[in-house]
């Protein structure tokens, strides 16, 4: 273990000379938990997310991270990542797809609780039927769950996010989770030149004693009394601290998104932003359609791209800024359901501008030709 | 001033009202505060505190744990600070102990409890309150039941980030700014006589 000191998360960011390393999105993960000053991480495996908690496990091993357990599920494992935030401890796991459905109760209770954990999504295909190939589909699931959602394009989006995320959920105003969704195989198991931090600089510890609700120490008060069980009677008044409740943790997404640009620059990327013709994507499919918009532009065609990276909160003024001046939008999907082109349909004034498409599903991947063919259609 | 098109007045507001902060409200940066959703000067902010405490028929501190234990160095300095400073105003003090729901109802004469703080607020009818030593999050939750259904004028005076739903927010308020605020109303008071 690299002896290591604690910098400024601005410092180690933005101002450290980085290395660069040819390495796999999983491998990735492994480099920004090993400077993220992580406490605790729990895992339980599935693919495609189980070669970056192993790697996570080997940090363990070499002394970087206090405690590192298997759980005896994913519901296991989130029920416990929230125990250990909720006793203040910095903790992180991972999972993807099916595990992903399978502990799902767990993290609306993360975001209600106000805990600010920081979990990997390795998205994958859900039983429809089963596959364990690349997919989008778990986060139309994880929208309205109250989580941070980061969408990562590649390896190094998914470094840099990861120790951005600690950062952003640990904000006093924020203190809520943060997903960073990263698309399975495509990302996780393809090697890339990733820009790496120095290893001897780690991220400062987490303040759990600045959190908005009290973290569970027994040991000192006030925070000895315990947190309030969510209000479940049935009168209007316990009603209403309910929704109280639900909309401060809105609230608390809201006040991310000064954080989400101090950390990784905006909740968007634009590449030629006033064109004719817009390919709004997240994730991989942004790729895909960067090779798309740069054959489309050698061919003479107006057409520019925009990267959300912030799919929650969502970058709601911005897109209907750009969209107002676009003739037409492309939305390449990695799902069946179109969730991205729903959303962006939910904030813009001219929805028939969006074209929600093309999307593949299942493994398949997206050939730029297929978003180049629309912006042919678009064209005509 | 940097004023907000949705401005954080006492209600009632309503049966439902948004939160500020969904409604374009954004906690200041260091050195400034909010008054009703816009941003001011910290300084201007404490004028303002000063005259709402000074003008209210019924002003009424709330200290929460924070505040109430002194759970690390300086907290218990800082408590007699915020208890010279009410009783400079004349305000009653109404803590916050802790934030369980308590059923069937909580003792409105000697507590406050963030599910319900309008219970409290309407049997003592308060006119201007301060929010000190809450934790955040159920500070804000109790913020906006109070704006929602009580006509209280709510002051925050927050040693983080601040509460959009509070009429007045002051951020990273300790030791200092306390005696900043009781020395403007002792000014004040020097001067009314």
């Amino acid at each position: 273990m690299i002896e290591q000191k604690i910098a400024d998360p601005i410092q180690i960011l933005f101002e450290s000379e980085r290395e660069t390393q040819f390495i796999t999105g999983s491998e990735a993960i492994r480099e920004a938990i090993r400077r993220a000053n992580v406490e605790m991480a729990i895992a339980y495996p599935i693919t495609p997310q189980s070669e970056s908690m192993h790697l996570v496990g080997d940090l363990f091993a070499e002394g970087y991270i206090k405690d590192y357990f298997r759980g005896e599920n994913e519901f296991a494992v989130m029920s416990s990542v929230a125990g250990a935030a909720m006793a203040g401890v910095r903790v992180f796991t991972a999972t993807g797809g099916p595990g992903t459905l399978r502990a799902f109760e767990a993290f609306s209770t993360w975001s209600g609780a106000r805990l600010p954990i920081v979990c990997a999504f390795m998205t994958r295909g859900v039983n429809s039927p089963l596959t364990i190939q690349p997919d989008t589909i778990e986060m139309s699931c994880m929208l309205d769950t109250g989580i941070l959602m980061l969408h990562a394009e590649d390896s190094q989006d998914v470094y840099d996010m990861i120790l951005s995320a600690f950062m952003i959920a640990e904000k006093t105003d924020v203190h809520i989770p943060v997903g960073v969704f990263v698309d399975g195989f495509f990302v996780t198991h393809t090697r890339d030149n990733v820009e790496i931090t120095p290893a001897d600089l780690k991220l400062p510890p987490y303040n759990p004693y600045s959190a908005p609700v009290p973290v569970m120490d027994m040991e000192n008060v006030p925070f000895r009394q315990m947190r309030d069980p969510f209000v479940m009677k049935s009168n209007f008044i316990s009603y209403a601290a309910h929704a109280s409740w639900q909309q401060e943790v809105l609230s608390a997404a809201e006040r991310s998104r000064k954080y989400i640009k101090q950390y990784l620059g905006d909740l968007i990327e634009t590449e030629y932003p006033n064109s004719e013709i817009l390919i709004i994507g997240s994730g991989t499919a942004v790729s895909q359609g960067r090779e798309a918009m740069l054959a489309a532009r050698n061919s003479g065609m107006d057409v520019g791209l925009v990267k959300i990276k912030s799919v929650r909160p969502f970058p709601e003024e911005e897109i209907r800024e750009l969209v107002r001046h676009a003739r037409y939008v492309i939305v390449p999907e990695f799902n069946r359901v179109g969730w991205l082109a729903r959303e962006i349909k939910s904030v813009v004034e001219d929805t028939t501008k969006i074209i929600a498409g093309p999307r593949v599903y299942g493994g398949m991947t997206m050939p730029p030709g297929l978003i180049i063919d629309e912006i042919r259609r678009c064209s005509e | 001033m940097l004023s907000n098109e949705y401005p954080v007045l006492n209600g009632p507001e309503g049966y439902l009202p948004p939160a500020a902060a969904s409604m374009g409200v954004m906690l200041p940066d260091q050195g400034f505060a909010l008054i009703e959703g816009s941003c001011v000067l910290a300084d201007d902010a404490l004028e303002k505190i000063a005259d709402k405490l000074l003008n209210a028929r019924n002003p009424v501190f709330f200290p929460g744990p924070l505040l109430l234990w002194a759970w690390k160095e300086g907290v218990a300095e800082k408590a007699q600070a915020v208890k010279d400073l009410a009783e400079l105003v004349g305000a009653k003090i109404i803590p916050m102990p802790d934030y369980r729901p308590k059923y069937p109802m909580i003792n409105p004469e000697v507590e406050i409890n963030p599910n319900h703080p309008n219970l409290t607020i309407w049997h003592n009818k308060i006119d201007v309150c301060v929010f000190i030593g809450v934790h955040c999050h159920y500070a804000n939750v109790a913020l906006k039941i109070i704006r929602g259904g009580t006509d209280c004028y709510t002051i925050g005076l927050c040693a983080e980030a601040g509460h959009e739903d509070a009429m007045i927010s002051m951020r990273d308020v300790g030791l200092l700014q306390i005696i900043k605020l009781t020395e403007i109303i002792k000014k004040r008071k020097d001067e009314q006589k």
